[in-house]
């Protein structure tokens, strides 16, 4: 008994004091600042970053590999407490936010019956994807799928980003099949919610809310080129924003150009002719 | 190589409903006002333009050139001049590019090729380079440019050569059709084809429910030294690697090609239209296509000129009698649904199916309740079941260690699927994703 005791406390001490020595021989130095960093960064882990998670984007910081505003996700005081703990100067960026450039849902536009996968990269392969329009939103939400902030709501066949929501990540650009979604500064709320280049009748056709390129907006905005017009489309132009009264202003005869903040409300439903 | 054919394993036995054309002799559509012929209609590069808006075109006349050794040229499908080149809805949902024809109503033909008539001793090249020319593809679904299978890269030899008669697809009688009043062109060009591959025999496979095609090929085929080979009757015994494994005993491993097993597989309409290529030198403007469906009022076989809008179509055929459910491009097992009337006759239409709305049932997909039938079903010998499970959790890499590439897309599981699963729209987004990746790490 005693024995016993004594052999396997000798043991036990033993050990501990190798487990100490080795512990203290090959230990790994971290650096304390990446656990600081880390706290500061929002912990969502989206990979916006283009770093495998929080952490590694910390790692990354902390070794001057990537700078604070690389993080789509932090507000600019957020960025400005990461580069005061480390004592480095951080850059102003600007916040960007994901539009979907489509207006056209199950109300708006000519669908024919899917019964598939319940999906859109999935939807695409059969007829393109049960849209009149070939370059229209699918409306079954890959993008909502892949939004970690719930930013992208599907609404009546449709995804809308709240861009209050949104904070730049892009995971929902790539998964578009349609590539409808792209980045814009987010001090912009006025866009033209349609992508298809085809003629105006041809969309006209198919989609009640589509861009025909009138040029209204254009005429609109007078000498200030804030909005371009790229063949049948017409696109804000992001270098030379316009201001929010245009979309009044240039009474769109289609709805396509849009405040992005009253299109997310839903201010938009039923107003198509 | 014995002459009993074998039976793959797997497959299903659908309804073929082939009774509703299948006596239909080949008519001959009527010439429209207007053709919108297509101009991607192979697999490969498209073909690059050669005419413009407002030239005046004969039939048979170059419309685009091949852009490469895996393209195809484009002929005009009749006399006319060049309406415009615009776009036209294509098979796939998608707008796609295509030429638009105003007929002349003459119907002239152009500076055709010359034929070739004394074909037994022309060059190989020669008649390779005739069937490049006459832009024939695969005129069995895929499209895949007709000149390219016959050209093994060095190193591979060929030793059988099989034309696949076997139209398992349900609905479709086009080949069957072409097989009993064209014998004659469909033997000639095994025999042409033969001479192209360096070969002295063609086998031509056909399912054992087409008794009268196989005595009608029967007869003209000892004149050229070509055989008729009966089939069992199970569906996909027209898909390549299982029509080679039933005729020759030959498996075609995952990945690898025809070729790797020495064969090269044509279809019957294929071979019928170089036969028309070599000996009267006339260009792939027609197909031969089975107009079907019980909303049809007259099912039927038409000849009709690539470019025909499939309104035209359906017009030509008297009409619907009920509002059709569904619209597909080829056969109800791997035919593509459309959604649009302006779709127009490639190359590749095998048929041009209608389902009425009673034969139409709207599913809702239930979980898998792992039975296994479409794990016995499968002639691929992958796991439907759990692959689609991986599909759905977005695990493509787990799909792919599951061998989903080699999925032939057939639609056997789905259509033994208690449960009613899209298995094969899964799989067809798992091809596409996987394929997208590994683009990407290149």
């Amino acid at each position: 008994m005693i024995a016993a005791i004594v052999s396997v406390g000798v043991l036990g001490a033993l050990l501990g004091v190798i487990i100490g020595v080795v512990a203290k021989a090959f230990a790994v130095e971290v650096d304390e600042r990446i656990e600081g960093v880390g706290d500061l960064l929002p912990g969502a882990n989206c990979g916006g970053c283009g770093y495998a998670g929080c952490a590694d984007f910390a790692k990354a910081v902390v070794g001057e590999t990537a700078t604070p505003d690389q993080c789509p996700v932090c507000s600019a005081e957020d960025i400005s407490n990461i580069a005061g703990y480390l004592g480095i100067v951080a850059e102003e960026k600007e916040k960007m936010v994901a539009v979907v450039r489509c207006s056209g849902n199950a109300s708006n536009t000519v669908r024919s019956l899917y019964n598939g996968v319940r999906d859109c990269r999935s939807a695409v392969l059969v007829a393109g994807g049960a849209k009149g329009c070939d370059y229209g939103c699918l409306g079954f939400g890959s993008c909502a799928d892949a939004c970690p902030f719930g930013a992208i709501e599907i609404r009546d066949a449709l995804a809308i980003v709240h861009p209050e929501l949104c904070v730049g990540c892009e995971n929902c650009v790539a998964v578009c099949p349609k590539n409808l979604i792209v980045m814009v500064p987010a001090s912009v709320d006025v866009h033209v919610y349609c992508n298809s280049p085809e003629k105006g009748a041809a969309k006209r056709k198919v989609c009640k809310t589509a861009c025909i390129a009138c040029r209204k907006c254009v005429k609109a905005s007078g000498e200030e080129d804030h909005m371009l017009v790229d063949g049948f489309l017409v696109k804000t132009n992001y270098d030379n924003p316009p201001p929010t009264d245009l979309v009044e202003a240039s009474a769109c005869p289609t709805t396509a150009l849009r405040l992005a903040s009253k299109h997310a409300a839903g201010g938009y439903e039923g107003v198509s002719k | 190589m014995s002459d009993k054919p074998r039976k793959f394993k797997g497959g299903v036995h659908p309804n073929d409903s082939k009774a509703l054309s299948a006596t239909k002799p080949i008519q001959e559509a009527p010439l429209l006002e207007s053709y919108k012929v297509i101009m991607h209609q192979n697999i490969g590069g498209p073909p690059e333009l050669v005419v413009k808006k407002g030239d005046t075109v004969k039939k048979g006349d170059l419309l685009a050139k091949a852009s490469g050794f895996v393209s195809v040229p484009l002929h005009a499908p009749t006399s006319g001049t060049i309406k415009a080149i615009d776009k036209c809805a294509g098979p796939t949902g998608i707008h796609v590019p295509a030429i638009e024809i105003t007929a002349d109503g003459e119907d002239e033909w152009g500076e055709a090729f010359a034929p070739i008539a004394d074909w037994k001793n022309t060059d190989p090249a020669t008649l390779k380079q005739r069937v490049w020319d006459a832009g024939i593809v695969g005129m069995g679904g895929a499209g895949f440019p007709c000149h390219v299978k016959l050209s093994p890269p060095e190193g591979k030899t060929i030793d059988t050569l099989i034309l696949n008669g076997a139209e398992c697809e349900p609905y479709l009688t086009a080949d069957h059709r072409i097989m009993l009043e064209q014998a004659e062109e469909v033997v000639l060009g095994a025999a042409i084809l033969a001479r192209i591959l360096g070969l002295k025999t063609a086998i031509i496979g056909i399912e054992n429910n087409k008794p009268d095609a196989i005595a009608k090929l029967n007869e003209v085929a000892g004149k050229y030294n070509v055989r008729v080979q009966g089939l069992p009757v199970n569906y996909p015994q027209g898909a390549e690697k299982q029509l080679i494994y039933a005729i020759t005993g030959r498996e075609v491993s995952p990945g690898k090609l025809p070729m790797d097993v020495h064969c090269v597989v044509q279809n019957v309409a294929s071979a019928a239209a170089v036969a028309g290529a070599v000996i009267k030198g006339r260009p792939s403007i027609e197909r031969i296509t089975t107009v079907t469906g019980k909303p049809v009022v007259q099912p039927g076989n038409w000849k009709f000129r690539i470019g025909t809008p499939i309104s035209k179509a359906l017009e030509l055929v008297g009409g619907v009698s009920e509002q059709p459910a569904k619209l597909l491009l080829g056969g109800p097992m791997m035919g593509i649904a459309q959604n649009s009337l302006d779709v127009t006759v490639m190359k590749n239409t095998s048929g041009i199916l209608l389902i009425s709305a009673d034969e139409v049932s709207f599913y809702t997909s239930e979980p898998c309740i792992r039975c296994g039938r479409c794990v016995e079903c499968c002639p691929m010998s992958i796991l439907p079941a759990t692959i689609s499970q991986a599909v759905e959790n977005k695990r493509f890499d787990w799909a792919e260690e599951l061998n989903v590439m080699n999925c032939i897309e057939c639609g056997s599981c789905s259509y033994v699927c208690p449960s009613h699963r899209p298995l094969n729209q899964h799989f067809k987004r798992a091809k596409i994703e996987i394929q997208a990746q590994l683009r990407k790490k290149k």
